[in-house]
């Protein structure tokens, strides 16, 4: 890649990072819980934003969020106060400049009038005309100013500033440019600049790494003495900055000024809050950025070395070393320390839900605005973590059971006044960990899905028959049926095509589950429930016949011993299993997957699993012998799919053993139970 | 001689030889990864008779093909005087399950006849050619159509 399309990549990269550091600081501005730090760490990341568009010539960003950010300016110094009118206007101006962002990213240029009107609010807010952004520092381009000379004890009428700029090397060791500060300068008004080379060493005598210059700067323009802080926002704490008015005696300056900048005294410049600001931000957590193929093989790895210190382990074991030898002590030491070691590696992998919760506000604010809706997203929880390959997935689900909620959960402000609620809906999202897996939710308080609606439009889809008896938990269930569209007229919100069942397909491919409660007037609520991470399973291991399965611990129900008058034979060959008065379908897993019979029968034992969405099977197997934590291991990638197995893993002996896929499996008995009832009878 | 001035019909392949059933078989050494005895094979279900299982190759988990079966003879009854030979074309890895691995062969291409038309069966589909030497005949095997078939056959069943 060329380098500066790398550092472009980067920038976007950065970003993306600071778009939602600032969405996050203006919700908690929002909510209240902001002090003076975070609307500066929303002004810096604006500003950031602002400052790379400007190195790569995106003119239109640039233009934008100048204008943002003078508004976070007065909001900053006080001048406007954060009422939730301007709270909303900024996190819509917020998406706009994502919106802007996203466009220098695809290289397309975005409308004028896409911007148009929140430029207009913007600069109501900053009480200047919207035409007025002329003097953006929009155009970086070349060093524009003359040099003029002035004479310092001029009139008084001529205001203006002396700044003397001093750098540390620090200042260039963080990559910081005097010369695009002192150009930045220039944006503000005419500028003299003066080098001072005196602390210049002789040739011979000069480190490379140090910093000699140092420049005095006049401007000659009646800015006000925030705007030329502003400049050194980002290197206050790495350079000598002295700001003095350009009057010499204060009794010349008028007392307006004088009120207006009480700190006049010269010196260096420290604000108390600015010194803080760049503090705070070293003390946030240090973070580097790592190919996720590294992770990976590292992952990988530690599971052979897992793999591979439990097949030792048995080996020892086979040896008759007793445990209480030292062997047995150090391989304990060992077992202990690879643990943590796998639980360490699995940890770099984890993220908090945030990243997608993040994604939720834009998108509940845009749905609003689509729908005439009041909505108010509660989202908590969002510091949960959980393995990257899962949150990256959960983006699509997610918005889809959101847009759900507004568009068909939620009410419309009339109908919520009609029946007694507040006129604004409110769509909860949370995650947290339980039992070793996460649950997210989704709830609204909303008018709950309309049973007889949705069993009416099934019916008319042929997906259950008129006469079905259906339970108020069938009935909610049947929109995630494929072919289901509950949009009774398609919106461009929901009813794209992608119904609930495609939702539920990608829970369910990502080894979870999903679930849904309704209350009739009170609204209803989605449960997702996930694992942890998708490069390990917890499973039971199970014989069947001459070989060993696994089961995939989160589709199991329970296991039993049955009963000889339990089993019942239906149909042509099928048997089914009375479970406590429920009849299910059960199937010898040995006959199933082709796996060689034991000779003795009776010993069998039962294994209930439960599919999402297409039920349960009674697995018929030899033995259970364990239950275990197995790392996941695909074999597609050298063969193919097998029906019914999802992957295979490496047990403690070295040995494979396949992973069964209890959906598959569910749906193939199914279907051949449906064949034999047909057949049953047809006859 | 530089060997890589040796252009042509003189150009020279090296070949990893094995034997099968009664016959010797040869490879090209660039797909060989490795050469290991016999270990007993995870059965997979719903598969071909010729396809043994999968083993543990270090973590990698490793289909096994009978390769006399595959080529439409008898199945091998595996003990531990087998060796699996490890393939690997492209992305995917497989091993095949052979009596007993003979010989580096490096041979002129010239003197790699074409598949005679009388020998068209089954398994001419994986054959590149045969190379002759003084007494000995060596079936050249194509590892890239070996290992697309193990997929192929799915479409087949598909189909």
């Amino acid at each position: 890649m060329d380098p500066m399309e790398a550092i472009k990549q980067t920038y976007f990269q950065e970003c993306d990072e600071l778009l939602l550091a600032m969405e996050e600081g203006l919700i908690a501005i929002e909510a209240g819980e902001a002090d003076g730090e975070t609307i500066n760490a929303v002004f810096r990341a604006v500003h950031s934003i602002k400052g790379g568009g400007g190195a790569f010539g995106f003119e239109a960003l640039v233009a934008f969020a100048h204008i943002f950010e003078t508004v976070l300016d007065h909001l900053r110094s006080g001048k406007l106060s954060p009422s939730g009118a301007v709270i909303k206007v900024l996190l819509r101006a917020g998406d706009v400049l994502s919106d802007h962002v996203g466009a220098a990213r695809d290289r397309r240029a975005l409308g004028d009038e896409h911007d148009a009107d929140i430029k207009a609010e913007l600069a109501a807010l900053s009480g200047e005309e919207a035409g007025s952004d002329e003097a953006a520092p929009a155009d970086f381009e070349g060093l524009d100013f003359t040099p003029t000379c002035i004479v310092v004890d001029e009139p008084a009428a001529q205001s203006g500033w002396k700044i003397v700029f001093r750098p540390h090397a620090a200042l260039y060791a963080k990559a910081n440019e005097p010369y695009l500060l002192v150009r930045e300068l220039a944006q503000l008004g005419p500028t003299a600049v003066e080098a001072d080379l005196t602390a210049l060493p002789a040739l011979d005598a000069i480190e490379p790494d140090q910093a000699y210059f140092s420049w005095t700067v006049t401007l000659t323009s009646d800015v006000a003495r925030e705007k030329v802080e502003e400049v050194f926002d980002f290197v206050v704490g790495d350079c000598d900055l002295t700001i003095e008015p350009l009057s010499p005696a204060p009794v010349a300056v008028p007392v307006t000024a004088a009120e207006e900048f009480p700190s006049i005294a010269a010196g260096p410049v420290q604000p108390q809050e600015k010194k803080d600001a760049p503090a705070a931000h070293d003390a946030a957590k240090q973070t580097i950025r790592v190919d996720l193929d590294k992770v990976d093989r590292l992952v990988n790895l530690v599971g052979e070395l897992v793999i591979t210190q439990a097949m030792l382990s048995q080996r020892v074991l086979e040896c008759r070393i007793p445990r209480a030898s030292s062997i047995g002590d150090g391989l304990s030491e060992l077992e202990h320390l690879l643990r943590e070691l796998q639980e360490s590696v699995m940890a770099i992998r984890t993220q908090p839900v945030k990243s997608v919760f993040q994604r939720m506000p834009r998108l509940v604010r845009e749905l609003a605005a689509q729908t005439n809706k009041k909505v108010r997203l509660v989202v908590e929880g969002e510091a949960t973590e959980v393995d990257k390959t899962v949150i990256e997935r959960l983006g699509e689900p997610l918005t889809h059971m959101i847009r759900n909620a507004v568009d068909h959960g939620l009410e419309t402000p009339e109908e919520r006044a009609a029946a007694g609620k507040p006129e604004e809906g409110t769509v909860t999202l949370s995650a947290e960990h339980r039992g070793g897996r996460i649950v997210i939710e989704v709830s609204d308080d909303g008018r709950g899905i309309d049973r007889p609606r949705v069993r009416e439009k099934a019916v008319e889809r042929g997906l259950v028959s008129p006469a079905a008896q259906l339970s108020d938990d069938e009935v909610d269930n049947l929109i995630f049926m494929p072919g289901f569209s509950t949009a009774s007229q398609v919106s461009n919100i929901s009813g794209r095509g992608v119904g609930m069942d495609v939702v539920r397909r990608n829970i369910v491919d990502l080894g979870g589950r999903i679930s849904i409660g309704s209350d009739p007037k009170q609204g209803s609520k989605f449960s997702l429930t996930l694992p942890l991470t998708l490069a390990v399973l917890d499973g039971m291991v199970v014989a069947v016949g001459d070989q060993t399965f696994v089961l995939p611990l989160a589709h199991i129900v329970e296991s039993l011993k049955p009963r000889k008058q339990d089993v019942r034979a239906f149909g042509r060959e099928g048997n089914l299993l009375n479970v406590r008065g429920a009849y299910v379908p059960l199937v010898d897993t040995a006959e199933l997957l082709g796996a060689r019979r034991a000779a003795n029968q009776d010993g069998g034992v039962v294994i209930l699993v439960e599919s999402q969405g297409t039920g349960r099977l009674a697995l018929m197997v030899d033995a259970i012998l364990g239950q275990h934590q197995v790392v996941i291991k695909s074999f597609e990638g050298n063969y193919r799919h097998i029906d019914g197995i999802a992957a295979a893993t490496i047990l403690g002996d070295g040995r494979v053993a396949l992973i069964l896929d209890v959906d598959g499996l569910v749906a193939s008995c199914r279907n051949r139970l449906a064949t034999a009832e047909t057949l049953a009878t047809g006859t | 001689m530089d060997d890589k001035a040796i252009l042509g019909a003189d150009a020279r392949r090296q070949f990893i030889t094995f034997h099968s059933g009664e016959q010797e078989f040869g490879a090209d050494i660039m797909v060989i990864r490795e050469i290991r005895g016999w270990t007993p094979t995870t059965p997979l279900p719903h598969s071909p008779d010729y396809v043994l299982g999968v083993i543990n190759l270090r973590g990698v988990v490793l289909p096994v093909v009978d390769l006399n079966a595959r080529l439409g003879r008898a199945r091998t009854e595996a003990n531990p005087k087998h060796v699996i030979v490890v393939v690997r074309t492209g992305e995917r890895t497989i091993g095949l399950l052979v009596d007993a691995v003979s010989d580096i062969l490096t041979v002129r291409a010239a003197d790699i006849q074409p598949t005679p038309e009388l020998a068209r069966d089954e398994q001419s589909e994986f054959i590149e050619g045969i190379a002759v030497l003084d007494s000995r005949m060596v079936t050249i095997l194509s590892m890239e159509r070996l290992t697309a078939s193990l997929v192929a056959t799915q479409t087949a069943l598909a189909a």
